[in-house]
């Protein structure tokens, strides 16, 4: 099932692009990254993703797979090597897609919302950040049962949902530390997640290095809002 | 160990877990839920971000948003198989559904929300999400294939709004999708569908309260 070629299409810095890397490398898949600027949206991205046109897509042999989480659930379901990344239990799996929906659709919004806001604004956005990360603090108690990850003992869906945006959340802190979300005075479980995370095993590889990602910003400055999902 | 269902009549979203619950056999308690005079207690603590119908409490334990809930009752109750068997044709279906919950009933709400040229734009939006809904159905008798499953259940239930839109926007499905005409009077021949959808005239007289609500008419 798994012997034919993978290539993962979009750019090493997306954090959507991220959750693949990190669910291809949990499982030790074999693929090949094939860089694509989200902003041009070339033939071959309306081939492999005519409905959104946005990057990750996944091609699994001939067989594109398309937004980010499902590409994520979609290597759980092809390669049963290696660790599962959603929960076996039903109601735990119900629970990891709630919050991985809430990351998506309430989380992330805001910061980008922060990342554009002018500066009298960008304060009551952050507010409103720091109200969805507390949020996602309390899930962490309830989900991880006072273990490592919110997967339990192993990485697992959430950690790579939420995961994927530390790179960017600490670069936040990095360009003003007037904006620290991950505050270890207030969200001390996640500060200490997010640093578990760079030195984990199974992801430490993938995760993205916010210096790095200062990097391709200042190149990327320019551009439009993001396109990736 | 019980079911209950926290819904509203007119919920669209509530109609997946009405079907989806019949199709595996289930029985359960239905709440009815007063959106406008008051939520009850038990909703606002089952769902205290969204404070939204419907939920599902199993043995007390509340799982939410709708597809949500239809993916847990198909893994919790395993027979029929709503969901398709290869990790591929799963993909898709996750894939079309999470469309589905991004277009549909916002282009729709625009329709009957608009005012003006709104309205026009609104409906061309709706009819161009239709119409890529149809390209995803081909040839096949359903979109499981040859047997109705989870994606004919995510999308058949928020056709019981499909008339509404039709009147406010001024279009006919039967003459913009009729694929998809063909495929929704093939789904409400089923027992489960047809029982689990509310009357669709008394959700258009419910929606024009909601027009006058909100000073559109």
């Amino acid at each position: 099932m798994a012997t034919s070629g993978v290539k993962l299409y979009g750019g090493r810095p997306s954090p959507y692009v991220n959750r693949v890397v990190m669910a291809l490398e949990m499982k030790s898949v074999d693929y090949e990254l094939v860089e694509m600027n989200p902003y041009e949206k070339s033939e071959l991205l309306i081939k492999i993703n005519p409905i959104h046109k946005k990057i990750p897509v996944l091609v699994h042999g001939d067989r594109p797979i398309c937004e980010s989480l499902i590409i994520v659930q979609y290597i759980d379901d092809a390669w049963t090597n290696g660790p599962s990344i959603l929960p076996t239990d039903p109601y735990d799996r119900a629970t990891a897609r709630f919050w991985a929906a809430f990351i998506d659709d309430n989380f992330f919004p805001l910061l980008r919302e922060m990342r554009e806001a002018e500066e009298e604004a960008k304060r009551l956005v952050f507010e409103k950040v720091l109200e969805a990360f507390a949020l996602l603090e309390e899930a962490f108690i309830t989900i991880s049962k006072g273990k490592a990850f919110f997967g339990g003992d192993t990485v697992g869906y959430l950690d790579i949902a939420l995961g994927s945006f530390v790179g960017y959340l600490r670069l936040s802190e990095m360009l003003n530390a007037n904006y620290k979300i991950l505050d270890e005075t207030k969200t001390p479980l996640l500060a200490e997640w997010a640093e578990r995370l760079y030195s984990d095993s199974l992801v430490k590889d993938a995760m993205l290095d916010p210096q790095k990602l200062l990097e391709s910003l200042t190149k990327f400055q320019a551009m439009p809002k993001t396109d990736s999902n | 160990m019980p079911v209950k269902v926290l819904d509203f009549w007119a919920s669209p979203f509530g109609v997946r877990v009405r079907v989806a619950l019949a199709e595996k056999g289930v029985s359960y308690e239905s709440q009815e839920e007063d959106l406008f005079g008051g939520k009850s207690d038990l909703l606002l603590q089952s769902n205290p971000i969204y404070e939204k119908v419907p939920v599902l409490l199993h043995d007390d334990k509340p799982v939410l948003e709708s597809s949500n809930i239809v993916y847990y009752i198909d893994e919790t109750w395993p027979s029929p198989k709503l969901l398709p068997a290869s990790s591929y044709d799963r993909s898709r279906a996750r894939f079309w559904t999470d469309f589905i919950d991004k277009k549909v009933y916002d282009a729709g709400r625009n329709i009957w929300m608009g005012k003006g040229a709104e309205v026009e734009a609104a409906k061309d939006e709706f009819i161009d999400v239709l119409k890529k809904l149809e390209g995803a159905l081909g040839n096949r008798e359903y979109y499981g294939g040859d047997q109705f499953g989870f994606l004919d259940i995510i999308f058949v239930s928020l056709s019981c709004w499909f008339p509404t839109y039709e009147k406010y926007g001024g279009f006919k499905v039967e003459e913009e999708t009729p694929k998809i005409a063909a495929w929704l009077k093939k789904c409400y021949k089923r027992e489960t569908v047809a029982k689990s959808m509310p009357d669709s005239q008394k959700v258009i007289e419910f929606v024009g309260m909601m027009r006058k609500m909100h000073g559109i008419e």
